[in-house]
Formats: structure tokens, sequence, C-alpha cells
């Protein structure tokens, strides 16, 4: 039976794919190669996993500023998540988002789970995401 | 997406319908849809910028800079330009790819064109144009965030790169977050607990703290007290810049020492700390050593100058490096800003670092330029923000040590650190004849 979890949508937009979960926040600059779409902080839980095409949940970004070029880099590369779920509002991974619609009409659907139902995900969950924030878990 | 409607000004409105052309058009258009992300009831005008979408780092960030400057943008506030990619005078020194080389100059020009100043550096704040108390500015580059709003008392939120120079286009920002003084309060207290004087006062505390500081905080206001000695500009920097990486540290404040927190009740405008953290040097040491990745005492690179070396650390270095040889295996770079060398230049330090076999890069840094060859494996470095950042942007490891450590391992070509600072258990501040280097 598939459950389903109830987000905000703060860039809303259709999504499937593995989720890969992490309760640590990310810095992309210095955390996430575009070339390949891995995750190459040593120091993060994810590290050497590939996120491209993925579900990424994050509970916000961490550190460098620059996080948001090294998103809108894996967009053009075709290398970004295809979505990613936060526990808060994220204004880095929403920017890169807007950008990339601006700029490739590619916007990365981004959507905000309470705390709660943030730590019902788990990395290998097939996730299905819609446009009202609504994720499937299976 | 909130539905709060944002309220625009007359010039807001003619920017949004093309009437300042066609890249205010697009830079104001990401503002509002940011300013709507934020619910945000109204913009505010800046009146300065410092841009970190100058670095290059791929075709995407490069379209979006040459789309503005092709579509005439201009900045409408004095703006400061961050590190760019490449080191024009010395790139060929290293292993710079010359299309990375060609790319990261056209991003450059771009920028330049749409009339920044080419101030080139993470440290503008050393520079020129340096932001006054209260002034509201919109700053990129994590390190320079925190020092404006912490040690300046200038107000800028975290503006990552591509938001920067939408906002020194538009002139204007949204009203939110660190702009607002009700949002400055601090939130977790740090207190130092029997951390000795004499290491209070040492260059090497003040990245360790910030290390700690960023992972205490994570996205909260920290602010921390107990601390005696009168950090100088060069400790906070260090300490912003490693908080900065770490955590999500874009404001701190130091109780007596830094101008939001003259008293504790200060920092949290008359609130209570939601969390109450003691600093002990356990917890200092474990941060120190999370700092350095490397084993063992090989050594292939000494870096130091992230934040950008300013003049008063180039003048640190240099007695150090006075009739001394830098190992023939060992590479020793310093990175810092055109302005800083040129006054390096001029006090005859870069001379003495030319004779001691050092190498300087301007513009940029190792982070930001892939300048290092695949052989140089084993890094040491005085920075938190290199210690942090270089094993995964840089596939290194790396040893964090004080100045003067970093020197003498640079000479005997191995990896050698004075521990004694961090060995100590005393609360009564040792005098400074302790902090000698053994060697």
């Amino acid at each position: 039976m598939p459950k389903y979890l109830h987000g905000r949508p703060i860039i809303p937009g259709q999504a499937s794919g593995k989720a890969l979960v992490s309760n640590e926040p990310l810095s992309f600059w210095g955390g996430y190669d575009y070339q390949t779409g891995t995750i190459i902080d040593q120091r993060h839980p994810l590290a050497g996993q590939q996120a491209a095409g993925r579900i990424l949940a994050v509970p916000f970004t961490r550190g460098s500023s620059t996080t948001t070029a090294v998103l809108l880099e894996a967009v053009k590369a075709g290398t970004a998540p295809a979505a990613i779920v936060t526990t808060a509002p994220d204004s880095f991974f929403a920017l890169a988002s807007i950008v990339a619609d601006e700029m490739y009409a590619k916007p990365i659907p981004l959507v905000v789970l309470s705390s709660q139902d943030f730590a019902l995900l788990q990395t290998g969950q097939a996730l299905n995401m819609q446009e009202d924030g609504r994720i499937e878990v299976n | 997406m909130t539905t709060a409607t944002v309220q625009l000004s007359k010039h807001d409105r003619e920017k949004l319908a093309g009437g300042y052309g066609p890249a205010a058009k697009m830079a104001m258009s990401i503002i509002l849809r940011m300013a709507e992300f934020h619910g945000a009831k109204e913009l505010l005008d800046i009146t300065q910028a410092h841009i970190d979408s100058s670095i290059y780092m791929g075709e995407a960030g490069l379209e979006f800079a040459e789309r503005l400057a092709g579509l005439g943008a201009k900045v409408t506030v004095p703006t400061t330009l961050n590190v760019s990619s490449v080191d024009e005078h010395h790139w060929r020194e290293w292993a710079v790819p010359p299309d990375w080389a060609k790319n990261a100059h056209r991003q450059m020009v771009a920028y330049e064109k749409m009339g920044c100043r080419p101030t080139w550096t993470c440290a503008p704040y050393q520079v020129n144009l340096i932001p006054k108390f209260g002034q509201q500015i919109a700053w990129g580059e994590s390190n320079a965030i925190a020092f404006a709003n912490s040690v300046i008392g200038a107000r800028t939120e975290r503006y990552p790169d591509l938001l920067d120079i939408c906002a020194a286009i538009a002139g204007r920002v949204p009203a939110v977050g660190l702009h607002l003084i009700e949002n400055r309060a601090g939130q977790v207290l740090m207190n130092l607990v029997d951390i000795p004087l004499a290491l209070q006062q040492d260059d090497s505390f003040y990245p360790v703290l910030g290390h700690l500081m960023g992972q205490v905080a994570r996205d909260r206001i920290p602010v921390i007290s107990g601390l005696q000695a009168q950090p100088t500009e060069d400790q906070f920097k260090a300490m912003g810049a490693a908080g900065a990486s770490s955590g999500t540290v874009a404001l701190f404040h130091v109780v007596e020492k830094t101008p939001e927190a003259p008293t504790l009740e200060a920092a949290f405008q008359g609130g209570q700390p939601e969390e109450t953290v003691p600093v002990t040097m356990e917890t200092l040491r474990v941060a120190r050593r999370e700092l350095t990745t490397a084993t063992g005492k090989k050594l292939d690179m000494v870096v130091l100058g992230s934040p950008h070396f300013s003049l008063t650390e180039f003048k640190q270095l240099a007695p150090l490096l006075v009739s001394k040889q830098v190992h023939p295996e060992v590479k020793f770079l310093v990175t810092s800003s055109r302005a800083m060398t040129l006054l390096a230049q001029k006090a005859g330090i870069l001379e003495s670092l030319k004779a001691f076999g050092g190498h300087i890069t301007v513009d940029t840094c190792i982070l930001a330029s892939p300048m290092l060859p695949p052989e140089i494996k084993r890094l040491m470095t005085n920075s938190a923000k290199y210690a942090y950042y270089a094993p995964g942007l840089l596939n290194t490891q790396i040893t964090f040590g004080s100045l003067t450590d970093c020197v003498q391992s640079a000479i005997k070509g191995r990896v050698v650190r004075d521990e004694s600072l961090w060995e100590q258990q005393a609360t009564m501040g040792k005098s400074d004849s302790s902090a000698q280097n053994p060697l």
C-alpha cells in the first residue's frame, strides 16, 4: 500500500524517482559534482551517492552561497536531482529553481515536509511528487 | 508559494514592465519571485553589493552572465566582485586548462561590463567600499556575509550566486531576514569555559572556534560569550569563514566584541537563548581534529589565504620566511587580492616570499580555479575554510595548523605542529612564552 505525505509546494512540479535522504544539510559547492550528479562532500553521509534524477531530501543547504550556481550547472548538464524535499523553505534551492525556469524553462520542483513527515523518508523509496505537494511513497 | 502580494514602488513596476530595459526586467522579475518566496511585504533599497556569481564553474553560469551583459545590464549601486576563477597573470604556472582560463576570463569581462568594480576578492571588507554599521547591502560570498553582518553590523541576507547580481542591477531586495533588526537577535549561546587566555590570543584559535560555531549553530544565530581576548580583524575573518563553512552562519555575535552585542542581553535583544552550549578545551580539540583529514606527515603543498590574505597577514608571514627556503618537494602558495598583493609588494614582502620559494595567486584561489596538478594530494593550511572544502572539491587530504606550523612544515617538508597551546588545561592563561614553537 502506498502512503501519502502532504507537503507544501515551494516550486510546484511533478517528479518521480528513488529517494536519497539525509538529515545532514548539504552544500552543493564542494558537495555536488555537477558533471556526474554525485555527492562529493566526504564529510556528508551521502558522500559517493548518485543524486542525478533522484528525489533528494536534505533539511536545508549549508555553507557556501555558490550552491545555487552549482545547481544551475547541474540543470543545464542534466545531472540535477529530479526534485528536492526540505524541512523548511530553502532560499538557495528556490533561487536555483527560479533561475533554471528563467534560463531553461526547467524549474526543479521543491516541496517542504514537516520534520515528522521528513523522518518517514528513507533512501531507496520510490517517490512520486505531485504539483500540490503531495508525495506518494512506495 | 505564498499568495501574499509584495508592495512595489512605481520604479519597481516600471522595471518589471521593461521600462529600464530587458536586463533590469529579468533581474527585477527574479527579485520579485524571491520576495514572493519569502513572503516579503515590500522591497527595500540597497546601497552596495558584492557579487559571488563572478566565479566561473561551467557553461550555465557563464551563459547567465553573458545573457545579462548582452541585454545591457548595469549595476545601479557600487558593486564589488568576489573571486574570479583564473589568475590572469599566473595561471600558466599551474594546471589550469587553457579553455577554463578563457571561459573564466569571459565571465570576468561580463561582470566588469555590467559596471562592477574589478576587486576580485573574497575579503572585500578589507579592500575598499567597506560598508558601515546599519547599512543595507546585498552581499554574496558566505565569509563576506558573516563579516559584514557580524563584525561591521551592516545588514545583508545570504545572497546566493545569481541573486546577488540581480539585486545589484535592480538596486532592490526583499525586505526579509537579516535586513530587519528583529531578525538579528542571537538564538544559541556558546559559552567559553576555562579556555586559557594564551590560546584565545592565538590566531589558530579562531578558525577552530568558528568551525565549532558553525556546527553548533547550523542555521541559527550564535552568540559567543566569555571571550576575554579582543579578536583582531583577521581573527574575526577566520572565525566567520569557518562558521560559514561548517554551518550556515551569516551573523554571529561576540559579547562585548561585536557591534550588536555590547551586552549578553543586547545580543539576544532581551530574549532567551533557545539552547546553551558550553565551549570547552575538549570540544575545541575535537573541532580542531576534524579540520585535519590527512594521516601521516607527508606534505605536498602549503596554502594560505582563505579568505584572501591581508597586508597584516603578509606582515606576520614575512619574518617567518627570513633566510629560509621551502623544501624542494613542497609548494608554498599564498592567495590574495590584487590590492593587498600590491601593498605587500610595496612593503617588500613579495620579494621575501619569492626568495623563500613561495608563490602568489591573485584574484582567485585553489577552490575556485583548477590550479593544482593531480600529484598534489596532501595540503596544509591555517584556514578552516580551505580545510573544510579542499577534501571534497580537490580530492586532497588536508592538515590544519597555525601559520607558524604551516611555514615550519613547508621548510621541513613534512607536517610539524606545535601542540602546546592545545594541550593546556589551565584557566589562568599561561604566559605567551608557552606558545613558542619548540622545534
